[in-house]
């Protein structure tokens, strides 16, 4: 019984994950992250998705406040914020939060700022997304720890 | 040179300091080269990375990245090699423009490659480590 909840959870984190990369959410460089996880850090790649989260919020933070200044005119310091995204980005596999930037870098680059308003806000709305769908890995990912952590023993004792 | 067939072997005797300011790509590089056996540290800019050779540690290799508060890659680079570094510098960025990835290779870079880091890209660059 247990055995196929384990089994079943398994499946689960397979099926959201196939979802993720088939929206092209995700790419290959989550995968890359989750080979590097072993039993010396187990919990690697939610520690460095949740600084990535941390890292996030603070430059969408900052990209917001650039552009909410009536007075706005810095298109540089934007433009390292958005750097900034695309390489945490791309580091953890966040595919289409990079391609946001990608675009949005390139609005900023022309001075654009109605462009750079319309992307901030699909980057907000795709961080979003990206932020739910992550959690939802993470606790299927725990659940299926912890079930399969309560079927050895019993494996055991028989 | 490293021979790749016993590249694991010879890793382990490898030293390696990752420069970044990113706290995920200093979690990702670090992690790369532990699983490799590759005892490192890190330097969050270019100042930090000149500082610690200051203090007289070397390294075998430079994880550097180009674009940095206080001191970028480039100019970490130039002023290592100035100061007759010779250790094997590896730029990694993510960065979109051909110029600014030519100085940083003419800065001394020993190879470059494109972020994210991954374990084939380490890999070819472990191979221009020079262990004598």
């Amino acid at each position: 019984m247990l055995g196929l909840g384990v089994d079943r959870l398994r499946a689960d984190m397979n099926r959201l994950l196939a979802m993720l990369f088939h929206q092209g959410v995700l790419d290959e460089q989550f995968l890359q992250l989750q080979q590097l996880q072993d039993e010396s850090s187990p919990n690697f790649v939610s520690e460095v998705v949740n600084i990535y989260f941390q890292e996030s919020e603070k430059l969408l933070r900052n990209l917001r406040a650039l552009l909410m200044d009536r007075e706005f005119s810095d298109y540089k310091k934007m433009g390292i914020h958005l750097n900034q995204f695309i390489g945490s980005s791309s580091s953890i596999g966040a595919k289409r939060l990079r391609n946001v930037c990608v675009a949005f870098r390139a609005a900023s680059e022309q001075h654009n700022r109605a462009g750079c308003l319309r992307a901030l806000e699909l980057l907000e709305h795709d961080y979003c997304y990206l932020k739910n769908k992550l959690h939802e890995l993470f606790q299927i990912e725990q659940q299926r720890v912890l079930a399969a952590g309560v079927r050895y023993p019993i494996q055991q004792i028989n | 040179m490293l021979n790749s067939t016993n590249a694991n072997e010879a890793a382990a005797k490898i030293t390696a300091l990752v420069v970044d300011d990113s706290r995920i790509n200093q979690s990702i590089h670090r992690k790369l080269l532990e699983n490799l056996g590759i005892e490192n540290q890190v330097a969050g800019n270019g100042k930090e990375a000149v500082d610690v050779h200051c203090s007289g540690k070397q390294f075998d290799l430079i994880l550097m990245d180009m674009d940095m508060p206080i001191m970028n890659g480039i100019e970490a680079t130039r002023t290592l090699r100035a100061m007759g570094i010779r250790s094997t510098i590896a730029g990694v960025s993510s960065h979109a423009h051909n110029e600014n990835i030519q100085e940083f290779v003419n800065a001394g870079l020993d190879d470059y490659q494109e972020k994210p880091l991954t374990i084939s890209k380490l890999i070819s660059i472990l191979q221009k480590v020079n262990i004598n």
